[in-house]
């Protein structure tokens, strides 16, 4: 899924009202995505998802709609970066086994993913340093106020 | 000593140590940051909240640049306000701007800013075009470029790199587009995720910067952090014509570098290719798709057209003209590239070969104005995405290939080898 199919160019006059353009969220690949989304649903991906485009309105309106975190078999590089700087979560895991609809439990500090719905326990690879202590903190911004630095985990 | 690839040189010099090896994780510091229209509005707004940055690390004079490129000129009053955000936001603080009809970013940055051995961020993925004068560029988000432009300094993974070694010589009719759109087709959009790509090999060295900041610009679409050139005899060239030759320095990478994967391609039987819709890596060669009827024709972005290939384009349409009922527009990268083709009598083929020329930006690519196909068009594209729905209308389909492909398949008006025409 590319950046350009969860936040479309055409929408590019809607970048500074970003809780009109979150209503466009994935459009054209899934329709009754933006306007069913709940607070506290995660978003399931397979392969590279976030392809493509760096724009940062591309999680952003993800997390806007209430998504807890995205889990993804992998990310583009860019949208994975982009993710943990705003604060969400991007999980690496496995996710053929996860069906829509499926009750899923996240323990970040533990690695693992419960899908209560199915008996499923994924587990999960830890991230970088940088990028859990980015996270720790909330986003990036909050990383650099509080440090008034960039600095190595 | 283990011999250092060109990312690890250029990375290690923004280093503190001084050095840098594949895997590690360093704070670098950056020698330029940029952003522009797209994403300038949600970059100051980040900005503003890091408010406990000491004003002395923002000076933004000489290391700094805004570009108004993506919506040019403003097709609505949001875009037009996002943009007057972005414009007094830099006359207000010092920072470089280059505004409305200037150019695409990546290709003003190639002219005027970028040198070989920098470190270059930006809030676009096609940062990586800066890879053809070896500097080292990558894209990111505005959260990043935000506090890159404060601190003057990101954190990067040192990636491990890919060698492509591009072996026997260019055919006629066949450019370096061509080139990165094979090796994309053995890579996949996640072939090379995290990796630079290293380009090597005769037709490389022999190669003008031209094609290649079109090789390095592609490198996102396999996932790549960047792509890398060396810098030698043609890199100074490049750079002398712009009058910059002072910036010149020869950088290549160890003989003894470790690459993680190498793959080669001949190029001397390579045929022009086409990537067929939904992602650039699907690429096939010209013979393999031609005949499929086209309804909209756009040479233009950031990986094309500068003037090597205006020129292949006003080659091709010389004393031509479109084929009926085909939409054509041509959008030079940067108002350098538009004088050159003025100069050159290119504007006057365009004109007669019934282009529309739109003010250079990104145009047609991106998708926001300009262009936009009806719905169940084809259109030919000579930019590096194809997406649904990148261009602007979910039920179009593109098509992607060199510029001289998109003209030959302006002409006849169904996708056509451009080696019938040259």
């Amino acid at each position: 899924m590319s950046t350009d199919e969860i936040t479309p160019g055409r929408y590019l006059h809607l970048r500074s009202n970003l809780q009109e353009l979150a209503k466009h969220t994935l459009e054209d690949a899934r329709k009754d995505f933006a306007p069913n989304v709940k607070s506290g649903d995660f978003v399931v991906a397979g392969k590279n998802f976030g392809m493509g485009s760096s724009r940062e309105q591309a999680p952003l309106v993800i997390k806007l709609l209430g998504v807890r975190a995205i889990l993804a078999e992998s990310f583009a590089r860019i949208f994975y970066r982009n993710s943990i700087n705003i604060g969400l979560p991007a999980i690496v895991c496995k996710t053929k086994s996860i069906e829509e609809g499926d009750e899923l439990e996240l323990r970040l500090r533990d690695g693992i993913v419960s899908n209560l719905t199915r008996k499923i326990e994924l587990e999960f690879p830890r991230m970088s340093p940088t990028m859990e202590a980015i996270m720790n903190e909330g986003g990036l911004i909050a990383y650099v106020e509080k440090h008034g630095d960039l600095l190595l985990a | 000593m283990v011999g250092k690839t060109l990312a690890e040189k250029l990375i290690g010099w923004h280093t503190a140590s001084g050095t840098a090896s594949a895997g590690e994780v360093v704070i670098v510091k950056v020698d330029y940051t940029f952003s522009h229209d797209a994403a300038g509005p949600l970059l100051i707004n980040q900005l503003e909240r890091l408010k406990t940055i000491k004003t002395e690390a923002t000076e933004w004079t000489n290391n700094t640049v805004f570009f108004v490129d993506h919506a040019v000129p403003a097709p609505t009053k949001e875009i037009a306000n996002d943009q007057l955000l972005l414009r007094s936001f830099a006359m207000s603080n010092g920072i470089a701007l280059s505004d409305a009809g200037n150019g695409i970013c990546h290709q003003v940055l190639a002219e005027e800013y970028a040198s070989p051995g920098e470190l270059i961020v930006g809030t676009d993925s096609h940062t990586c075009t800066a890879g053809g004068l070896c500097a080292f560029a990558t894209g990111m988000g505005a959260t990043d470029i935000a506090v890159a432009m404060k601190l003057r300094k990101t954190w990067l993974r040192v990636p491990e790199s890919f060698k492509l070694v591009i072996e026997g010589h260019l055919p006629r009719g066949v450019y370096a587009k061509d080139l990165i759109l094979k090796a994309l087709s053995i890579l996949g959009t996640d072939g090379a995720t995290y990796k630079a790509l290293e380009f090597h090999g005769r037709v490389v060295e022999e190669m003008e910067v031209a094609g290649r900041l079109t090789l390095a610009n592609m490198a996102v679409e396999a996932g790549a952090k960047t792509g890398l050139v060396r810098s030698d005899e043609k890199t100074r060239k490049y750079l002398r014509e712009l009058g910059r030759e002072e910036k010149w320095r020869e950088i290549k990478a160890d003989e003894d570098a470790v690459y993680e994967r190498e793959i080669v391609i001949d190029a001397t039987e390579l045929e022009p290719q086409v990537s067929i819709p939904g992602s650039p890596d699907k690429a096939r060669p010209v013979s393999s798709v031609k005949g499929t009827k086209v309804d909209e024709v756009f040479i233009g972005s950031c990986t094309n057209t500068r003037i090597e290939d205006m020129r292949v384009v006003g080659q091709i349409f010389k004393g031509r003209e479109k084929a009926r009922g085909l939409k054509l527009i041509v959008t030079p990268s940067s108002r350098r590239v538009y004088t050159q083709c003025l100069d050159e009598g290119i504007i006057k083929i365009l004109i007669e070969v019934g282009a529309t020329i739109t003010p250079p930006g990104c145009g047609v690519c991106f998708g926001a104005l300009g262009g936009i196909p009806a719905d169940n068009e084809v259109i030919f594209s000579s930019s590096n995405r194809n997406f649904p729905g990148r261009t602007g209308n979910p039920k179009a389909q593109t098509f992607l290939g060199s510029p001289a492909t998109a003209a030959a398949t302006a002409i006849n008006g169904y996708i056509s080898d451009p080696r019938e025409f040259l």
